[in-house]
């Protein structure tokens, strides 16, 4: 009985997590994405080099959603509380 | 009135014969496409004694990624000219990137010392992540788990992140001496439990950051496959081949950014 609830209590966490997790990076992401479109406009020479550094702070931030998604993981899959 | 009841469970009964077919069908067609079965958190365990397992199929992929990268770099230095072959300008892109990023993060009066440390990580990183998603591991079966990316395993990302943490202790240990643990109490006294907490949070995230991308890819790819086996996951690994190479860079910038951060 317990241990049912527990897994129900996991499933409901693990969808929290990966929702919530998403929220912020994709919003964060949108942001970042759209000042550099901006900045490609207004100069396009830089092109490559906004490219670059674009590149690597979405890959930053995807590691946001990608901590919830470990979570939601572990909490499926390696859950420290089912056999207590 | 009866009859209807009676038809409805002829119809019930029919159904229910057709989707078991149909399961047993869709079982057949999955264990023929898929050759083995999505398995997270099993692995081919070598038991050693009671407390000591190893984990088979990391330790076979990431030497076979060690000797293979060894053969590679020695094939690609042993006969270095002028006007480089096909081998040699490979080797120097990558040379080429791994000392600017090093040049960036740590300044270019120290990179020099940090740089192998660099190179190591880039390269194992790159070259096992790249091994999980080109090699075709599904096609050999063994009793339990399955080969992957040797990254698809935490502990290896907790390895490396570790080594990570040591190396810019030490790096900080040799340049600056003993005035290395100024830097607790930097901006003001107060900060001292916040650097501390630092340093286990770095590791921390950036074991968590490389394996859950690398184990983000491969499940992306195995949900995908599930729902529809052709075609259509193909953007989805081309995404993932490419995710994975960014993983390598990012993991080496921020291993010579936190060297970097150190000695300044």
């Amino acid at each position: 009985m317990v241990d049912s609830l527990i897994s129900a209590a996991s499933v409901i966490a693990a969808a929290v997590a990966v929702g919530f997790a998403g929220l912020g990076p994709g919003i964060g992401q949108g942001n970042a994405a759209g000042q550099a479109v901006e900045g490609i406009a207004r100069q396009p020479e830089a092109e490559g080099k906004i490219r670059g550094t674009l590149l690597l702070s979405l890959a930053f931030m995807e590691s946001l959603t990608i901590y919830g998604l470990v979570v939601a993981l572990s909490v499926l899959f390696a859950n420290p509380f089912i056999n207590l | 009135m009866k009859k209807k009841s009676v038809y409805s469970f002829f119809n019930f009964i029919f159904f229910t014969y057709c989707f078991n077919q149909l399961k047993i069908l869709k079982e057949k067609v999955m264990s023929t496409i898929f050759l083995s079965k999505i398995e997270v958190g099993s692995h081919f365990y070598i038991n050693f004694n009671e407390n000591l397992h190893l984990h088979g199929e990391t330790i076979f992929v990431s030497s076979l990624v060690v000797i293979g990268l060894s053969i590679f770099l020695g094939l690609a230095t042993s006969k270095l000219q002028r006007i480089p072959t096909n081998l040699q300008s490979i080797v120097e892109i990558i040379y080429d990137l791994v000392k600017s990023i090093s040049i960036t993060q740590m300044g270019p009066s120290y990179y020099s010392q940090f740089l192998p440390f660099v190179a190591t990580i880039f390269l194992f990183v790159l070259g096992s992540n790249l091994s999980g998603a080109l090699i075709p591991w599904k096609l050999i079966e063994i009793p339990s788990g399955e080969f992957a990316a040797p990254t698809n395993d935490i502990n290896t990302t907790a390895s490396l992140a570790i080594l990570t943490s040591i190396s810019y202790f030490f790096a900080g240990l040799k340049i600056k001496g003993i005035g290395y643990f100024k830097r607790y109490i930097k901006p003001a006294i107060f900060f001292l439990p916040l650097n501390i907490v630092e340093d286990f949070t770095k590791p921390l995230s950036l074991n968590f950051r490389l394996f859950g991308n690398v184990v983000a890819d491969e499940l992306t790819v195995t949900v995908i496959c599930s729902l529809v086996p052709l075609i259509i996951p193909l953007p989805i690994m081309m995404l993932g081949l490419f995710a994975s190479s960014l993983q390598a860079l990012i993991f080496a910038t921020l291993a010579a950014a936190y060297i970097g951060e150190v000695i300044e």
